[in-house]
C-alpha cells in the first residue's frame, strides 16, 4: 500500500536529492550540463526581457536538449512502482535528446520549448510536458521495424519522436489547421516515415493496420473498439488521461499474443508510502 | 430641514448596480474563464469598496465641498467602467491553467484585478460621499443602500432569465447613469434643471448604442466547447441562458461525441449519433439519439453504471440528475418498471422535452417517464415516493473534478444525511447507485465509501458491510447500497457483470483479496484496501494517513469535493517534473490565495493609510472604531453565508436559495437601519444601550434558529415552494432586522464623535465584509457552517463591547 502503509520505501522523494546509486550519475551529469548551459540561460533571460523573437543557434538549442533529457531521466523509475523499470530506454532518452522541439512549438515560446512544462500550441491544444512524452514513448516500446498509429497529432512532436523509433508512424488529427501545420513542419524537418491525415481518428487507419503500437493522444473517455482491433497481438497502447494542460494517469491497453486484452493504469507520480504510526 | 429624497433613492440605484454588476460577473467569468477563478477575481475587486473610503478619506473636504461633481462623477464613471473594463479584461491574455508554470500569468491577473475593481470603487465612492455629507441621517442612507442590494440581487437574478449576462451589462451602466440623473434631481445639489433629462436621455441611449462586438464573450481557448469548436465541421446550434448557467447544444457530423465514459474494453458497439451540451462552455453532457429501437442503447449496458439492474427487476427507478437523459435511456434499455427524473436546470429539460424532441425520440413525453425540475436532495426528502432504485447520475467533467475545482462547492448530494435520505426512500431491498469518476489515487469513490459506511452505522445498522458493493471500470467507479444485505444471487450477478466487462470488484461482502485488482490492473488494489480499511478497526488511522481528505461530508460541512490535505502538497510539489501539480486539488488552494490576497491588499489599501494618517492622541478610539466596523463586517457576512447554506436545503433550489435569502437579510436589515434611528432616541436613557440591545437580540434570535432550525425545515419540508419562500423570509426578517442596526448606530457615534472617521468606517466594514466571504467558506470547510455561525455571536458580542463605554468627543484621556 504505497499510499498508506509502512512498507516498501524505496526511495525518500520528500528531498530532491535522488538516491544513491543508479541516478547519482545523473545527478552530477545535471550539475555539469547545467555549468556548461549557463551561458545560453542568461542569454535566454536576456532575449525574454525583449519583445522580439530570440534567435537561438542550435548549439544553444543542444544543450537545453541535453538539460531537458537530463530532468527526465532523473525523474524515471521514480513513476509508479509498476511501470517495472528503473529508467527509460536509452534510445527513447536519445530520441529526446535529437528532435528539435523548439521547432514544434509557437515562436514565442521557443526560449522555454525545453523546459519540462506542457504548452499552449493554439486551437486549445497542448504539447505535452517533456516527461511524459517520454514516459508515454517509453510504454509503447517500439522496435525499429514497427508501424505506430497516432490519434491526435497536435504540433506532430509526438510523431516525430516515434519517427526516430520506428519504422512508419501513421498519425490523424480531427483540428484541420494543425494537422496542416504538422504536415509542413515533419515534411520540412525532414520526418519522411510520417504520413499524416485529416479526420477521425476513431476507426484507426485500416490500410496500414494492424498496429504494433497505438498512442491516443486526443481526449477520450473510452477506447474505441476499432483500435483494439487494429491492435497487433504483442502490441500496446497509450491513452493519457486528465486535461489539457494536466496528465494525471495514463492508461496502457497489452493485447497478448493470443489475443487476450488486458489494462493497466499507470500514475505518472510516484507517491511517498508514509512511515511511523500516529 | 429638507430631505434630500431623490438622492437616497439614487444611492439604491448604485447599490443594485453594484450588486448586480457581482452577480453578472461571477456569470461572466465562469462562462469566459472557470468558477473558482471568478470567486478569486471578484473577491478582489470588491475591495474597491474599502479602498473608496480610505479615498474619501484622504482626499477629505476638497470631495465634500463639491460633493454633487463628485456624486455625479463618480456614478458616470461606473457606468462607463462597468462595460469598458471587462471589455477590456476579456482581452487580457489570461490563462489559469498555466499559472503553475508561466510567472506572466500573475501580471495579466493582477491587470485583471485592477480593472474589475474601478466600478466598484465608483459605486462606493458616491454611497461613502453621500454618508460623510449627510451625516444628521445615516441610518436613511443605509437603509437605501441595503434596500437597493437587496432589490439588486433579486432584480439582477431575474433580468438574467431574458437577457444575456453581456446585455446585463448594459443594463447596468443604464442604471448607473439613472442614479445619476436622479442626483441631479437633488435639491441639496443645487444643479440646473436641465441635467436630470440629459443624463436620462443618455442613460437609455448609451448603453443601447454600445456595439455587440466589444461586449461579445471571448471564452478560454481551453475550455471544452471552445476545443470541440475548432473540429472540423462542428457548430453551434442553439444556445440558452439562464442564471442557472449558459447552455449550448454542438452538432459534430463528421466526428461524433460518442460520449460513453469507461465504457467496456469489451464492448463491440459504437454510441448513436449524439448533441453535446456545454454548461458555461465546459462540463458536457450529452443528448443521444433515440429511434426506439433497444438495440441501440446496448452499450449503455456496457457502463459500470448498468449494475444495479443486474440485481433487480423491473424496477421502479429515481435518477438524480437526469442531464441529457443518459440515465433516462440506461433505465429504459433495462425495461425499468417506472422512470422519475429530477434535474436541477429547467433549460436543460426543455431542450430534451421540446427543442430536441424528434431528436430523443420524444424520450421524455413518455408515458411512464415523468421528468420532475428540482434540487435532488429536497426533492427526495419532501416526497413520499418508494423506489426500489436511486441512482445518482455522475454529472460533472472528469476533467473538471480531477482538477479539484468544485473543492469549494457544496453538494448536499453526496453527505451522510443524503445518504440517509435516499435510504429511507427505498423500498426493503431497494438499491442505491452512485457513479463518480475513479482518479488515481482514488478519492470520491473511497469517500463515498466511507459516507455510505458512516449513514448506515447513524441508521442503527450493525453490519453495513454486508450492505455495501463497488465496482469499477477505468474511468467510473459504481457504488451500491443496499436496504437490505446482500445475499449469493446479487454477488454472483455482481461477478458475472464485472466478468463479462473486464471491470475489477472491489468490495462485496465476503470478498476474497484475490479477486481485486484483476482487469485494469492498478499499482495495488486501493479501493479494494480502502474499503477494508474503512470497515474495520483502523478507518481513523486510515483516514488520518490516507494522501487526500476522505472523511465523510455532512450537512454542516457539505464539501464533498474538498480531497486537499496541506500535508500532501509539499511532496506533490517537489514532483513538478512528474507532473505533481496534476493531483493538486486546486479550488481549496485558490481559496486560500484569495483569503491571503484580500488581507494583503486590505492592509495596503485601507489599514495602512489609516495608521499613517493618524494624530497620536486620537488613536486609541479610532482603534476601538476600527475593531468595531470590523467586527461587524465579518460578523455579518459570515451570518448571511452561513444561513445562504442552511437554506438551500430547505428551499431546494440553491439559485433561489441565494436569491431570497440574500434579498431577505438586505431589505430587512435595511429597515432595522432604518428604525435604528428611532430606537436610538427612544433608548437614550436607557441603561442597555441601543447597541447593546440589538447584539443580544441578534445572539438570542441565532441560537434559537440554531437549534430550532433543522426541526422547522423538518416540519415545513412537503410544503409548496413558494409557503416554502414565505417562511424563509418570515425566518430571516427578524435577525436580519437587528443585524442592520449596530453598523448605523456606531455610524452616528462615530459622527459626533470623530465625523472625518466616517469614510474609513464605511471602507473598513466593505472590507471586512470580503474577507468575511473567503474567510466563512473556509472555516466551514475545516469546521462547518455552525462554527461560522457561532463565530459571527461571539464578533457581535465583542463589538457590543467595544463601544460600551461612550466613545467621547474630547481626546480620550487614556
Amino acid at each position: 500500500m504505497s499510499l498508506t502503509a509502512a512498507a516498501d520505501i524505496r526511495y525518500d522523494l520528500t528531498n530532491t536529492v535522488p538516491p544513491p546509486g543508479d541516478i547519482a550519475p545523473v545527478k552530477d551529469r545535471h550539475h555539469h550540463i547545467h555549468l556548461k548551459t549557463s551561458v545560453a540561460w542568461l542569454f535566454l533571460f536576456l532575449s525574454g526581457a525583449a519583445v522580439a523573437e530570440p534567435v537561438l543557434d542550435e548549439t544553444v538549442h543542444a544543450a537545453l536538449r541535453k538539460t531537458m533529457v537530463a530532468v527526465i531521466a532523473a525523474n524515471a523509475g521514480l513513476t509508479s512502482a509498476k511501470t517495472g523499470k528503473k529508467e527509460f530506454d536509452r534510445r527513447v532518452l536519445e530520441v529526446m535528446g535529437s528532435v528539435p522541439r523548439h521547432e514544434f512549438v509557437p515562436p514565442h515560446l521557443r526560449p522555454v520549448a525545453y523546459q519540462n512544462r506542457p504548452l499552449p500550441i493554439g486551437y486549445g491544444q497542448t504539447i505535452s510536458q517533456p516527461y511524459i512524452v517520454a514516459l508515454m514513448t517509453d510504454l509503447l516500446d517500439v522496435e525499429p521495424g514497427d508501424t505506430v498509429l497516432e490519434v491526435g497529432t497536435g504540433s506532430g512532436y509526438q510523431a516525430a519522436v516515434l519517427a526516430n523509433l520506428a519504422k512508419q508512424v501513421l498519425t490523424i488529427e480531427i483540428i484541420k489547421p494543425l494537422a496542416e501545420q504538422a504536415t509542413a513542419r515533419l515534411r520540412r524537418l525532414g520526418y519522411r516515415n510520417v504520413k499524416t491525415r485529416i479526420g477521425d481518428g476513431y476507426y484507426g487507419w485500416k490500410e496500414y493496420a494492424p498496429f504494433d503500437a497505438i498512442i491516443v493522444t486526443a481526449a477520450a473517455d473510452h477506447v474505441p473498439p476499432p483500435l483494439i482491433q487494429q491492435l497487433k497481438p504483442g502490441g500496446r497502447m497509450v491513452i493519457p488521461v486528465g486535461g489539457r494542460f494536466f496528465t494525471q494517469q495514463l492508461l496502457l491497453v497489452e493485447k497478448t499474443p493470443d489475443g487476450k486484452i488486458t489494462t493497466r493504469q499507470i500514475l505518472p507520480v510516484r507517491f511517498v508510502p508514509l512511515t511511523g504510526k500516529h | 430641514m429638507r430631505k434630500p429624497r431623490p438622492l437616497l433613492i439614487a444611492v439604491s440605484f448604485i447599490s443594485a448596480a453594484a450588486i448586480g454588476y457581482e452577480v453578472l460577473l461571477m456569470r461572466l467569468l465562469s462562462i469566459v474563464q472557470w468558477h473558482y477563478f471568478a470567486y478569486m477575481i471578484i473577491s478582489l475587486a470588491l475591495l474597491g469598496y474599502g479602498a473608496s473610503g480610505t479615498f474619501i478619506a484622504l482626499a477629505g473636504n476638497r470631495l465634500l465641498s463639491r460633493f454633487p461633481v463628485a456624486f455625479l462623477a463618480s456614478a458616470a464613471l461606473m457606468a462607463i467602467t462597468l462595460v469598458a473594463s471587462f471589455a477590456v479584461g476579456q482581452r487580457i491574455p489570461f490563462n489559469s491553467l498555466e499559472v503553475v508554470w508561466d510567472a506572466r500569468q500573475f501580471l495579466y491577473l493582477m491587470a485583471l484585478y485592477l480593472l474589475l475593481f474601478v466600478p466598484f470603487f465608483c459605486a462606493a465612492a458616491c454611497i461613502g460621499l453621500t454618508f460623510a455629507k449627510h451625516r444628521e441621517i445615516i441610518s436613511r442612507i443605509y437603509f437605501s443602500d441595503l434596500l437597493g442590494a437587496g432589490t439588486g440581487a433579486l432584480a439582477i437574478i431575474l433580468a438574467l432569465f431574458v437577457l444575456r449576462p453581456e446585455d446585463g451589462l448594459r443594463l447596468l451602466a443604464g442604471m448607473a447613469l439613472m442614479a445619476a440623473a436622479l442626483a441631479s434631481l437633488d435639491h441639496s445639489l443645487r444643479l440646473p434643471r436641465w441635467l436630470a433629462p440629459t443624463i436620462v436621455v443618455g442613460a437609455i441611449a448609451l448603453p443601447l448604442a454600445l456595439p455587440q462586438g466589444w461586449l461579445a464573450l471571448r471564452m478560454s481557448e481551453f475550455k471544452g466547447l471552445s476545443q470541440v469548436l475548432e473540429v472540423m465541421d462542428t457548430r453551434v446550434l442553439s444556445e440558452h441562458s439562464s442564471p442557472l448557467g449558459m447552455l449550448t447544444v454542438v452538432k459534430s457530423p463528421t466526428i461524433p461525441f460518442r460520449y460513453a465514459p469507461g465504457l467496456s474494453l469489451n464492448a463491440t458497439q459504437e454510441p448513436p449519433p449524439q448533441l453535446g451540451v456545454y454548461t458555461d462552455g465546459d462540463a458536457l453532457s450529452v443528448i443521444t439519439r433515440y429511434d426506439g429501437r433497444r438495440e441501440a442503447l446496448a452499450y449503455l449496458d456496457q457502463l459500470s453504471s448498468a449494475l444495479p439492474y443486474h440485481l433487480l427487476q423491473n424496477p421502479k427507478v429515481l435518477i438524480l440528475g437526469a442531464g441529457g437523459g443518459m440515465d433516462v435511456l440506461l433505465a429504459r434499455y433495462h425495461r425499468a418498471g417506472s422512470i422519475d427524473a429530477v434535474e436541477l436546470n429547467p433549460q436543460f429539460v426543455d431542450l430534451v422535452r421540446n427543442t430536441y424532441a424528434d431528436f430523443t425520440g420524444r424520450l421524455y413525453q413518455a408515458p411512464d417517464i415523468r421528468i420532475h425540475i428540482g434540487e435532488a436532495r429536497g426533492f427526495v426528502a419532501s416526497g413520499r415516493e418508494r423506489y426500489d432504485l436511486i441512482q445518482v447520475a455522475l454529472l460533472d467533467s472528469f476533467a473538471a473534478s480531477s482538477a479539484g475545482v468544485y473543492a469549494l462547492n457544496e453538494s448536499y448530494v453526496y453527505t451522510v444525511e443524503a445518504i440517509r435520505e435516499y435510504l429511507k426512500h427505498l423500498t426493503p431491498g431497494g438499491l442505491l447507485a452512485i457513479t463518480r469518476w475513479l482518479k488515481l489515487p482514488p478519492r470520491d469513490n473511497l469517500k463515498l465509501f466511507a459516507t455510505a459506511i458512516e449513514a448506515l452505522r447513524a441508521m442503527g445498522v450493525e453490519q453495513p458491510d454486508r450492505r455495501l458493493a463497488l465496482i469499477r471500470s477505468w474511468k467510473t467507479a459504481t457504488l451500491l447500497v443496499k436496504k437490505g444485505s446482500f445475499g449469493v444471487d446479487d454477488i454472483n450477478a455482481i461477478r458475472r457483470f464485472t466478468a463479462e466487462r473486464s471491470f475489477d470488484v472491489a468490495y462485496y461482502p465476503g470478498m476474497p483479496a484475490a479477486e481485486a485488482n484483476r482487469y485494469n490492473v492498478l499499482d495495488e488494489s486501493y479501493l479494494y484496501n480502502g474499503a477494508m480499511a474503512l470497515l474495520g478497526d483502523r478507518r481513523d488511522d486510515f483516514l488520518e494517513r490516507y494522501k487526500f481528505y476522505i472523511a465523510p461530508a455532512t450537512d454542516d460541512r457539505p464539501h464533498f469535493f474538498h480531497f486537499f490535505k496541506w500535508r500532501t502538497l509539499p511532496e506533490l510539489l517537489s514532483k513538478r517534473d512528474q507532473g505533481g501539480v496534476t493531483q493538486v486539488e486546486w479550488g481549496y488552494l485558490i481559496l486560500v490565495a484569495t483569503l491571503v490576497q484580500a488581507a494583503l491588499a486590505s492592509v495596503l489599501l485601507i489599514l495602512w493609510p489609516l495608521w499613517k494618517t493618524q494624530r497620536g492622541r486620537k488613536r486609541q478610539p479610532r482603534a476601538r472604531m476600527g475593531l468595531y466596523f470590523l467586527a461587524l463586517g465579518l460578523a455579518f457576512m459570515f451570518i448571511e453565508m452561513a444561513f445562504i447554506q442552511k437554506f438551500i436545503l430547505f428551499l431546494s433550489y440553491p439559485l433561489y436559495a441565494v436569491a431570497v435569502v440574500l434579498a431577505a437579510f438586505l431589505i430587512f436589515a435595511g429597515l432595522g437601519s432604518a428604525y435604528s434611528a428611532r430606537l436610538a432616541r427612544r433608548r437614550r436613557d436607557a441603561r442597555i444601550s441601543p447597541i447593546t440591545f440589538a447584539v443580544m437580540a441578534i445572539v438570542g434570535i441565532a441560537l434559537i434558529y440554531l437549534y430550532l432550525l433543522p426541526e422547522i425545515f423538518y416540519w415545513f419540508m412537503l410544503l409548496s415552494d413558494v409557503s416554502k419562500i414565505l417562511i424563509t423570509i418570515a425566518l430571516i426578517a427578524p435577525l436580519a432586522f437587528y443585524m442592520g442596526m449596530p453598523f448605523p448606530l456606531g455610524l452616528s457615534k462615530v459622527s459626533t464623535a470623530a465625523p472625518e472617521f466616517i469614510p474609513w468606517a464605511w471602507g473598513i466594514n466593505g472590507s471586512a465584509s470580503v474577507l468575511s466571504a473567503v474567510l466563512a467558506a473556509l472555516l466551514a470547510i475545516h469546521f462547518g457552517f455552525t462554527v461560522v455561525i457561532m463565530l459571527a455571536l461571539v464578533l457581535y458580542l465583542i463589538a457590543a463591547a467595544i463601544l460600551f463605554r461612550p466613545l467621547g468627543s474630547s481626546p480620550s484621556p487614556d
